[in-house]
């Protein structure tokens, strides 16, 4: 399993360098500079400006002198926050987005798989509808509409909590945000849970287990659990990248300082390595979390060995 | 009191099309140790009339009658009752061995849940146990092979652990669901002789659910018939080997390939099974009967003694004189 892994990791290579080439290009080929303000820069200033950064030299250059600097684990200074390299403003707005992402994530699955398994074992009860109804709401509408709603119900109407802002992990600023998350990916997983353990429920082993005698929760939690399971943690995968990148919704509805907030601010001001550098960390983030997928499959399928 | 005894078992479907009505006026008798076969092509109703007895009858599916099982009706008791039953005194064997296992859990797990249950056994006692199963099975290296997944087990040891699993209580009753159809011929024969000496070892009585004539004749005393969720013939198997009154019963005897019969094509019964939505009113068999008149189509014939032996039961309107004559065709 591990020299699975391993060979795992060794072929992102060539899927990280695609994907950072390609930023690259389309970030440069994008009309505007850093440095274009409203204010005018004399001459001097944006030469030595552009020296300072690189920017004078021939583009494929520009592009060797990142990637050496990448190798190091550098992801370059940020062209806009003078003071900041981007390594600093990812640490700083990682823990945010990981708290709220990763914990509305984690909540999820229990939720999503607990609604799941009700709703499956209760098909076609009022139960059921009701979560298969939560589940649709979920799913069709999208968070910059549920967000606002909350923020309207919670931070306005019952004055329960902040209406967004961050104060240092405190709970109530971080509640809106990752019950919007939790509600969206609960609608995923409780509908990929109760689909997977209904037909599971209808195969012939089921069958057997219950001319076996055993009773209803043994035949649900050992029998059914690990194959109704399969689908689901192939939707988590997908599902944690998303919450990253939907993080650019979330969070400026809640106005959060995370890594959304800096994909936006990088955007805006073509502060190429601030965005390039998020890039980098979410194609690592999705590598890693696809391969945790794969070894998650080989501990809940007995047929699956690496 | 018979060990099972089966009154008027009926199975229904509810479908988008209305009701179907799977099986009817099923009624038999098992006593202990006996092994009783029954017959009947796909769809006429030989599975479902005992998945009704083991409560595993599909969402849509509702059984009538009456299972008694010791003088308990399991079509009426409680869940609970009902798993305190099934798996301990009644068990059951299915069809296709590769999907009836739970390809998610070792063989030793599946077999020890058993016994943990019903003989409130520890694991260890339950596994020492579940081994001396799969040895009476002829698994060999059975120690070691418990601990593996099924889908390390070719077809036939899969189902051998099947039986095994299924033998563990040492139940009274042993009901087996086309067991052999999924194997090759060898295979077969193995698991055929293999039932036979575990009903002679622990005296269990056995229902045997198969199309195959030829596996009914080896190992039955008695024979149902079933056609269109009917009972069409029932009776001891020589009887009905040797003196089939029922034109479906000769015709299937008829279908049966002989080595002693020249002959380049295959016999066959002409038509197919009826719609199970859509029954005549009549007999079912009666669109695929060489001798059906109007009065087949109509009247349902009721299932009573032949009168030519003691023990055979038909549900005909001919008279067995009347079929004797076509038998002597058939088989000339």
């Amino acid at each position: 399993m591990w020299s699975y892994a391993f060979r795992r990791v060794l072929m992102t290579i060539p899927t990280l360098l695609l994907v950072i080439t390609v930023c690259y290009l389309m970030l440069h080929a994008t009309p505007g500079g850093p440095f274009d303000t409203e204010r005018k820069i004399s001459a001097a200033v944006l030469a030595n400006l552009q020296a300072k950064y690189h920017l004078d030299l021939p583009l494929w250059q520009q592009y060797l002198y990142y990637l050496k600097s990448l190798l190091q684990g550098d992801l370059g200074a940020s062209f806009r926050y003078a003071d900041w390299s981007v390594n600093d403003l990812v640490a700083n707005a990682l823990p945010v987005s990981l708290a709220i992402g990763g914990g509305s994530l984690l909540l999820s699955v229990f939720i999503g798989v607990g609604l799941g398994i009700i709703a499956a074992l209760r098909q076609n009860s009022i139960i059921d509808y009701l979560v298969m109804l939560v589940g649709n709401l979920g799913s069709a509408f999208p968070s910059f509409i549920i967000g606002p709603v909350l923020i309207m119900v919670f931070a306005i109407w019952l004055k329960v909590s902040p209406a967004g802002g961050w104060n240092d992990f405190q709970i109530s600023y971080m509640l809106l945000p990752m019950a919007l998350l939790t509600f969206i990916n609960v609608s995923t997983i409780g509908r990929v849970m109760r689909g997977s353990l209904i037909e599971v429920l209808n195969s012939n082993f089921i069958r057997t287990a219950k001319a076996k005698g055993l009773p209803m929760h043994t035949i649900v939690f050992r029998h059914s659990l690990k194959p109704a399971l399969m689908p689901v943690v192939s939707v988590l995968g997908p599902l944690a990248i998303s919450s990253i990148t939907s993080a650019v919704v979330t969070e400026s509805v809640f106005s959060l300082p995370g890594l959304g907030k800096l994909i936006i601010n990088g955007a805006s001001n073509r502060d190429y390595t601030l965005v390039l550098g998020l890039v980098v960390l979410v194609t690592v983030v999705a590598v890693v979390l696809n391969l945790l997928v794969d070894l998650a499959y080989a501990l809940l399928d007995p047929k699956i060995r690496y | 009191m018979s060990l099972l005894q089966v009154k008027n078992l009926g199975v229904q479907f509810q479908t988008p099309d209305g009701y179907v009505y799977a099986v009817n006026g099923v009624n038999f008798e098992l006593e202990k140790g006996q092994t009783l076969g029954i017959v009947g092509e796909s769809g006429s109703g030989k599975s479902q009339s005992v998945l009704a007895m083991m409560g595993l009858l599909a969402k849509n599916g509702k059984a009538s009658g009456e299972a008694l099982y010791n003088g308990q009706n399991l079509l009426t008791m409680s869940p609970k009752q009902l798993n305190g039953i099934r798996g301990d005194r009644v068990s059951m064997i299915f069809q296709d061995p590769m999907t009836s296992l739970n390809p998610y859990l070792t063989v030793e797990r599946q077999m020890t849940e058993v016994l943990q249950l019903h003989k409130n056994m520890t694991r260890r006692e339950a596994k020492k146990r579940a081994i001396e199963l799969l040895e009476a099975v002829r698994i060999p290296e059975a120690a070691r092979r418990i601990d593996m997944y099924p889908h390390e087990f070719s077809g036939g040891m899969r189902q051998r652990v099947m039986i095994a699993m299924a033998l563990l209580c040492e139940p009274e009753v042993l009901i087996a669901d086309e067991p052999t159809t999924a194997l090759d011929v060898t295979v077969q024969a193995q698991i055929l002789s293999l039932l036979k000496d575990l009903q002679r070892d622990f005296g269990t009585a056995i229902i045997m659910i198969t199309h195959d004539l030829g596996v009914v004749a080896g190992l039955c005393e008695k024979v149902m018939v079933m056609y269109g969720g009917r009972v069409m013939e029932y009776g001891k198997s020589d009887d009905l080997f040797y003196n089939p009154t029922h034109p479906y019963t000769i015709g299937l005897l008829g279908a049966l390939p002989r080595l002693d019969h020249d002959g380049d094509t295959l016999v066959s019964i002409p038509g197919n099974p009826p719609n199970m939505a859509h029954m005549p009113k009549g007999c079912p068999f009666s669109e695929r009967c060489a001798h059906a008149n109007a009065h087949c189509v109509e009247v349902l014939p009721a299932l009573e003694a032949a009168g030519n032996q003691t023990s055979m039961l038909r549900a005909c309107h001919k008279s067995v004189a009347e079929l004797q004559i076509i038998k002597e065709k058939a088989y000339a």
